[in-house]
């Protein structure tokens, strides 16, 4: 390792066209690299022992605070209403950079009904994220349609989308999956790019009408606030129906499916059509964010709905927690509110998203907050039982 | 009585190497019956080719579900002959091990339940006393194997022993009629494999089962099994009474060759 | 129709088949031995070229001639493409080999994503034109206008590296012992065969070839920015898997014939839908035939 190290450091070598040398910022690489190489093996030893003193024992899962079903309802609740009022206290521009992390909670939790809960490596999400967007985006244009017809659609056409891509793919491993559906959205984003007569090509679709409320005209500073408080029913809306599908037979279906796909067909549970609902499930959510989108910004280009895009959404759900849906909202966070309000933070947002991914990975797999299996209630069982 | 399993001259082939060859056992209503044989004899292939996870390149496997006729597996999708009423457990430990104990039991109880996506998102009254009635199962299913302690713990965390337990319990919570066991007490201490002696005859009289087990650990395969059948290199070379099988010759000698796995 | 324009893309396919068979042979090593895609491998090859226009820069003031400067920043390349091939296993994989599979996966795309926005930071976001540094051949002359010196020399440059990857693996001690951890690791560890070691080896061959194939192109094209990896990356590793992957001859084989497969598509079909073309091939072969053109199918052990 310390081998390599020196390397790292003279290998950040900054040289432009013409020739600029930079040797003050070698020489801090340099430094650094030193740092970091020491920092890292020292963060290694540590997992080790961890791993070791973990395997030794075989406690009780530990009951945490958040067991408490009243204080997780009193956090929610608080953080709910204090969502609600946010569009009164900040301005316009604000309120936009809420919704969009709003909108990447509901493309977190989606995602991360396929990738944390059912375990399987999906790459190609923006493309479903792209259907629910040009779904509204082109009917509204061709057809004059309005929001609130295209938004159950636009869902329905997204998890449509994800079950036909399902088919051809069930058999697949968990990385060819992954690269399945990565070319998968490229293809998506490349047919959108190519077909300029029909999608409008590399510059898109603009004038995409703003939601009506009631027929009613809508200042933009009102529009915004409108549209704010959609997102936010629909986050809501995801969040309670992706918490119960994961407390029900179904989720317990696709948890069994990413532990161990043998042991889950043997259990009597049909694998075809889990995935099928992993992936209906997990797509139609991005196709729901997509149209709120489209009807947010107004105009729409497939620069919107890249590989990065997926990426952006998939280090959502692995730094928040695979299969946790807290995690996403706290992923979700990190990823758009802090940049916004830390801004020599986001000259490096990127950079940073990545380096903790891997490092997520390595040190702490199941993410900032991990999921829990949930409580069961047997004691009332327990009783029953006893009562016979 | 009537047999619960009929396996007739089962091959499979993989590439060149064939794993069994003109394989056929019967398994009767409420009997114990062991396979043995030396490693890589084909053994658990067998299992697989039985439980549909492998299709068989020839013969045919038969199976009666409770009060019904004979059913043809071959060709069938492994969750719907655990539909039917076969269960199985695996030789290499196939828990759910980030899910917790009553969950992996939970899980067995999907082809017996019926809740759907909808039922899931709007919870209407059925599908709740549905769930009840899971997780009550579940746990009755652990307690009566001793698991219920951990029952909140992750599956991951039991010790071996309780490993191949909840295996078991998993198993049961299907509703089998036919429970075919593979290897269940590898990596047990005596004591723990001479509960588990006792625990697989509880479990066939207390659940009405046939029992189809693969055992390397003669004394328990000699005193549980009411017929053996003894499998070398894909085939079957030998099958009666545990008595029988001890004397056959050609028994005997397929395992001089190696160290007794006794 | 005319004779010409079918040679021209043949041509053009066999130059692009190259490169691509050049990337993918790194794809396929690391497939073959520890079972991981390296989203990451794409980036090393961007940042052989970065690192290629660099040493061509410092060079090029200097006032060496056009083939040293080839060379040399070819062999710069190579040798720093060898080193971050090196700490990206380190780094990103070797801590996950115990880990189920989807951890390294998602370490990989994430090292991946840091590579290209590393790129970004320290170099720059746009295009920048690279140099052209290949000589004109002049016994090329009469063909120049379809296959031109540089052409010419990305075909023997791979075909060389390529024969001289073969006779490696076959011959030498290291490349015995990758092969038989790629058969089976647990027994090659019996044997005594160091897996780290054949890893880490397996990164840098990967990674060096990459670096070539990135100063070819990127002297080829006159360009190169922080997202040529990603494209380049994902037309390699369908390569490697019409090859089958895990197979060297047949990264070679598929490279040759992707780059064909997309010359005359563009060619004669249409030149939008070029990547289309590629990323088809790829969702089509990894559904219906995973083991590659030649490869069986296999049943996976319970
Ligand atoms: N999917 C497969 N592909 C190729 N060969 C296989 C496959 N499954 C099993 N085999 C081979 O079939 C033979 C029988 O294996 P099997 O696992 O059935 O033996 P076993 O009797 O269960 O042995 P053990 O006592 O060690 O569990 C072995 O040689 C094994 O390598
Ligand atoms: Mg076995």
């Amino acid at each position: 390792m310390l081998l390599t190290f020196p390397l790292v450091g003279v290998r950040f070598n900054p040289v432009e066209n013409i020739i600029q040398w930079r040797w003050r910022n070698l020489a801090l690489v340099g430094i650094g690299a030193f740092v970091l190489s020491a920092l890292w093996r020292w963060a290694l030893a540590r997992r080790e022992m961890v791993m070791v003193s973990a395997a030794g024992q075989s406690s009780f899962r530990q009951r945490s605070i958040w067991d408490n079903r009243t204080l997780r309802w009193s956090v929610g609740g608080g953080v709910v209403a204090g969502l609600v009022v946010v569009p009164w206290l900040v301005s316009t521009y604000q309120t936009n950079i809420f919704i969009s992390f709003l909108l990447y909670v509901i493309l977190g939790v989606g995602l991360n009904i396929v990738v944390g809960v059912a375990g399987l490596l999906f790459l190609g999400y923006a493309a479903f994220y792209a259907i629910g967007a040009y779904a509204y985006a082109l009917l509204n244009h061709y057809l004059g349609w309005g929001f609130w017809a295209v938004l159950p659609l636009g869902g329905a056409l997204a998890a449509v989308a994800g079950v036909l891509l399902a088919f051809p793919v069930l058999r697949l491993r968990g990385d060819y999956l992954a690269i399945v559906t990565l070319g998968f959205g490229e293809i998506v984003r490349l047919v959108l790019e190519n077909w300029s007569s029909f999608t409008g090509g590399p510059s898109g679709i603009s004038n995409i009408d703003r939601p009506g409320l009631f027929g009613q005209e809508l200042s933009v500073a009102g529009t915004n606030i409108y549209i704010y408080y959609i997102v936010l029913a629909m986050t809501l809306l995801t969040l309670v129906v992706a918490e119960r599908l994961k407390d029900s037979r179904v989720g317990r279906a696709l948890q069994a499916l990413r532990e161990d796909e043998v042991a889950c067909q043997a259990m009597g549970i049909d694998r075809v059509g889990v995935k099928l609902m992993a992936f209906g499930l997990g797509t139609a959510w991005a196709g729901f964010a997509g149209v709120i989108f489209a009807a947010k910004t107004t105009f729409i280009n497939p620069a919107s709905f890249t590989f990065f895009e997926s990426a952006i959404i998939l280090s959502i759900v692995v730094l928040g927690g695979m299969g946790s849906n807290w995690g996403v909202i706290l992923g979700a966070a990190f990823l758009v509110l802090l940049p916004e309000y830390l801004r020599a933070f986001s000259e490096y947002r990127m950079i940073l998203f990545a380096v903790a991914m891997v490092l997520m990975m390595v040190f702490r797999p199941q993410g900032m907050i991990p999921a829990r299996s949930r409580q069961y209630p047997v004691e009332d069982a327990e009783r029953e039982e006893g009562g016979r | 009585m009537e047999a619960v399993l009929d396996v007739r001259s089962v091959s499979m082939n993989f590439g060149g190497l064939r794993a069994l060859s003109d394989v056929s056992v019967t398994v009767r209503e409420g009997e114990i019956v062991a396979i043995i044989g030396p490693n890589g004899a084909g053994k658990t292939t067998f299992f697989n080719c039985v439980t549909s996870i492998y299709t068989p390149s020839e013969g045919e496997v038969y199976f009666t579900p409770r009060g019904g006729t004979p059913v043809r597996l071959n060709g069938m999708k492994p969750n719907a002959v655990t539909a039917l009423g076969m269960a199985r457990t695996f030789q290499n430990i196939r828990l759910f091990r980030n899910m917790s104990v009553l969950e992996n039991v939970m899980v067995a109880r999907h082809c017996r339940t019926r809740a759907g996506i909808f039922g899931a998102i709007f919870r209407p009254r059925w599908v709740r006393q549905e769930e009840a009635e899971i997780v009550r199962r579940s746990y009755a299913l652990l307690r009566a194997l001793g698991l219920h302690p951990w029952y909140n713990e992750l599956a991951a965390n039991l010790p071996y022993g309780q490993q191949r337990r909840l295996e078991i319990a998993r198993a049961l919570a299907t509703e089998p009629r036919l429970l075919l066991l593979d290897e269940p007490a590898a990596g047990m201490n005596p004591q723990e494999t001479a509960a588990l002696k006792d625990l697989v005859v509880r479990i066939r009289d207390q659940f009405g089962l046939a029992i189809l087990l693969i055992e390397h650990d003669m004394s328990m395969v000699m005193s549980l099994s009411e017929r053996i059948y003894v499998m070398e290199y894909g085939c079957l070379i030998a099958e009666g009474t545990p008595q029988e099988v001890r004397r056959d010759p050609r028994v005997i000698k397929a395992y001089l060759g190696e160290v007794d796995h006794a | 129709m005319d004779l010409q324009y079918f040679f021209e893309l043949t041509l053009s396919g066999l130059t692009r088949g190259s490169i691509y068979a050049l990337i993918a042979i790194g794809y396929t090593m690391v497939y073959g031995i520890i079972e991981l895609i390296n989203f990451a491998h794409g980036e090393v090859y961007m940042i052989g070229a970065f690192t290629g226009l660099i040493v061509a820069g410092i060079l090029g003031t200097m006032g060496f001639p056009l083939p040293a400067i080839l060379v040399l920043a070819a062999l710069v390349a190579m040798l720093y493409c060898a080193g971050y091939g090196y700490t990206i296993e380190k780094i990103a994989y070797k801590p996950l080999r115990q880990a189920g599979r989807l951890s390294p996966l998602i370490s990989a795309i994430g090292m991946s994503l840091f590579l290209q926005n590393y790129v970004i930071l320290v170099q720059t976001s746009d295009f920048v034109p690279f140099p052209s540094l290949i000589p004109e051949f002049a016994f090329l002359e009469p063909i120049a206008h379809i296959f031109g010196s540089s052409d010419f020399l990305i075909v023997v440059v791979s075909a060389v590296l390529m024969a001289g990857l073969t006779v490696f693996i076959k011959y030498t001690k290291i490349g015995k012992a990758m092969r038989a951890t790629a058969q089976n690791r647990k027994m090659a560890l019996l044997l005594g065969v160091d897996a780290d070691r054949i890893i880490s080896v397996t990164f840098i061959i990967g990674s060096a070839l990459a670096a070539v194939g990135g100063v070819l192109i990127a002297s080829h094209v006159g360009m190169v920015n922080f997202a040529i990896g990603f494209i380049a990356g994902i037309k390699a590793f369908t390569a490697a898997v019409l090859g089958g992957i895990g197979s060297l001859p047949g990264a070679m084989l598929g490279g040759l014939f992707l780059g064909l497969a997309e010359s005359f598509g563009a060619g004669y079909i249409s030149s939008d839908y070029e990547d289309v073309f590629a990323f088809s091939l790829l969702v089509i072969f990894l559904i219906f035939r995973p083991s590659g053109i030649m490869g069986k199918a296999k049943v996976e052990k319970v």
